[in-house]
């Protein structure tokens, strides 16, 4: 008997290979990657506007260097996801208007603000941590796309976070002040950077679904001990303390153990009543908006051209 | 030597041509997460990018040229708006994407023209920044022809956009070859470049893509004159408060 294609979809995906964008999909295999990979580029492109608050005042020319390659690394990955994600039959302009009408998601971290030059370090060492953790099982994601862009995004990651320590840790043993800098950017963006994988396991209605899919391959809360087991001697290194007072080392299991998460920020922040919701959003839409007239001036040049040499053909 | 004679003269060469990369990195920072579509932030960053790394070898020879131990940084946080010594075309605020691709259009051109003839340059640094750059410089035009063929050529408003980001540009267009003692020294002993020489090649691409792009050329009502002796616009100031203040927050400290 011939296989129908979705006992083909479904042992493609049993047996660890890649579904390609030809192949036939369940349509809520298809659904679930659209509204992640979406998430995952509108995150990247949001994510420039706190990092990109600090380009212009980074304290030397090689943090400037710095900081700038990696905002822009930040726009290419939001390139890479929009173009993985049109492999599923959506198109960039789409998504953005989704995203600005606050249809689609974006990683609820970056409602948080950039306050201090210390928050580059943080948001490096901490949030892009988080991501890397987060992002490494779905370079094995079945489908094949995605996991081919998270290859290249996660290398580019790693060198984020190594950027972010380092800062952190030239601050953390500097002057007093650069020292007090330091351990309040972490204090900010510690809890938040815990919340990044997600709700607690109990709480995460979606998991399943795509652990059978083989989208995800960890739970939340494994990814969110593994983060805090590979960050807290890091933070050791750093000479900077995780503002939780119930962290410890479980002696039997080697695990950190941390305190309790404040979920009622989590769900207040993801709902838009974060400190940065409106204004990540506005700042988008106003980028957007003006600059509609570059993107008509292209495409009627495109026309004009595309018209002119069929007229000579 | 004529080398220790001349360094002095070299100092402040270097200066000017990294203070003009370096200025037009910050403007050209201040468009990453604004600009019209994401290809764009990444080209404009990546320009920046070009020239901020142009601006980090060129104000870090200016300070051993000068020898009173300055570093890069120094130069580029710890003076004051008199004591820049840029064109004041790349002070320009960036206003919108037309008047961002008219400077970008018109600084490029210019600067393509000069590395290109200091990469020969007898003196070896300068040759070996100008050798660099005018790889990146060769892209930077490139990318602003790009744009102001497509905005003079493709909507009205695009067109009456661009056309009015030229003329908000032009007044600072002959400071480019504005060329004074210093440089006419420079250039008689192969060092430097005297701009003047490149005031027509300039004119011919410039007019050419102009007229591709049904674009007219704008007759500047007034002429901006006096960046490379420290006089600059208002708006000058306001960028390097933004560039300096946090440096200038905690003296002496390591970033």
């Amino acid at each position: 008997m011939t296989p129908t294609p979705e006992q083909d979809f479904d042992a493609l995906v049993e047996s660890d290979q890649r579904v390609e964008p030809r192949d036939w999909m369940p349509e809520g295999y298809r659904k679930t990657l659209v509204r992640q990979i979406a998430q995952h580029a509108h995150s990247e492109i949001i994510g420039m506007q706190p990092e990109g608050n600090w380009i212009g005042r980074a304290p030397s020319l090689r943090r400037k260097a710095i900081l700038l390659a990696k905002v822009q690394d930040e726009a290419g990955h939001g390139l890479y996801l929009y173009s993985a994600a049109e492999t599923l039959g959506v198109d960039r302009s789409e998504l953005l208007d989704l995203l600005h009408a606050g249809k689609q998601r974006y990683s609820s971290i970056f409602n948080y603000p950039t306050l201090t030059w210390a928050d580059m370090g943080a948001i490096g060492w901490l949030v892009d941590g988080a991501a890397i953790v987060n992002q490494v099982p779905i370079c094995r994601c079945s489908y094949g796309p995605y996991a081919r862009a998270m290859v290249r995004i996660c290398k580019e990651e790693s060198f984020h976070q190594r950027q972010g320590f380092e800062i952190l840790h030239t601050l953390s043993h500097g002057t007093p002040a650069q020292h007090e800098m330091a351990q309040d950017a972490v204090n900010r963006w510690w809890w938040p950077s815990l919340m990044m994988f997600g709700p607690p396991d109990d709480q995460s209605p979606n998991s399943a679904q795509s652990m059978a899919w083989r989208i995800k391959r960890f739970s939340n809360d494994e990814l969110r001990q593994k983060f805090v087991d590979m960050t807290v001697p890091q933070s050791q290194v750093l000479g900077l303390t995780p503002p939780d007072p119930d962290l410890h080392l479980d002696e039997e299991t080697g695990h950190w153990r941390f305190g309790e998460i404040d979920w009622s920020e989590f769900f207040a922040v993801l709902k838009g009543d974060g400190p940065c919701n409106q204004d990540r959003i506005e700042h988008r839409r106003r980028a957007h908006d003006e600059g509609a007239w570059v993107r008509d001036a292209a495409s009627a040049y495109a026309e004009k051209h595309r018209a002119r040499s069929e007229g000579v053909a | 030597m004529s080398d220790t004679l001349l360094a002095p003269d070299v100092a402040t060469y270097a200066l000017r041509l990294g203070d003009d990369a370096l200025v037009l990195a910050q403007r050209l920072g201040e468009w990453v997460a604004n600009a019209p579509q994401l290809e764009e932030d990444v080209a404009l960053a990546n320009i920046a990018l070009d020239l901020l790394g142009q601006a980090r070898s060129l104000l870090t020879y200016a300070g051993a040229s000068e020898g009173q131990g300055r570093t890069e940084d120094d130069l580029a946080f710890l003076r004051d708006e008199r004591a820049f010594v840029n064109v004041t075309m790349v002070e320009i605020a960036n206003g919108d994407f037309g008047v961002t691709m008219a400077r970008q259009l018109c600084f490029s051109t210019y600067q393509l023209g000069l590395y290109d003839v200091l990469r020969a340059s007898s003196d070896e640094t300068l040759a070996g920044v100008a050798g660099k750059a005018v790889k990146e410089v060769a892209y930077h035009r490139d990318h602003a022809t790009q744009w102001v063929l497509r905005l003079g050529d493709g909507t009205d408003e695009s067109h009456n956009r661009m056309q009015a980001g030229l003329e908000r540009v032009w007044p600072h267009v002959d400071e480019l070859f504005e060329a004074d003692d210093l440089e006419r020294r420079l250039s008689a002993t192969g060092v430097g470049v005297d701009t003047s020489t490149l005031r027509a090649p300039w004119d011919a691409y410039v007019d050419g893509v102009l007229a591709r792009a049904g674009l007219t050329r704008p007759d500047a009502s007034w002429l901006a004159a006096g960046g490379r002796r420290g006089l600059h616009t208002e708006a000058f100031g306001h960028l390097l408060a933004e560039m300096q203040h946090l440096h200038r927050s905690h003296p002496g400290a390591s970033w």
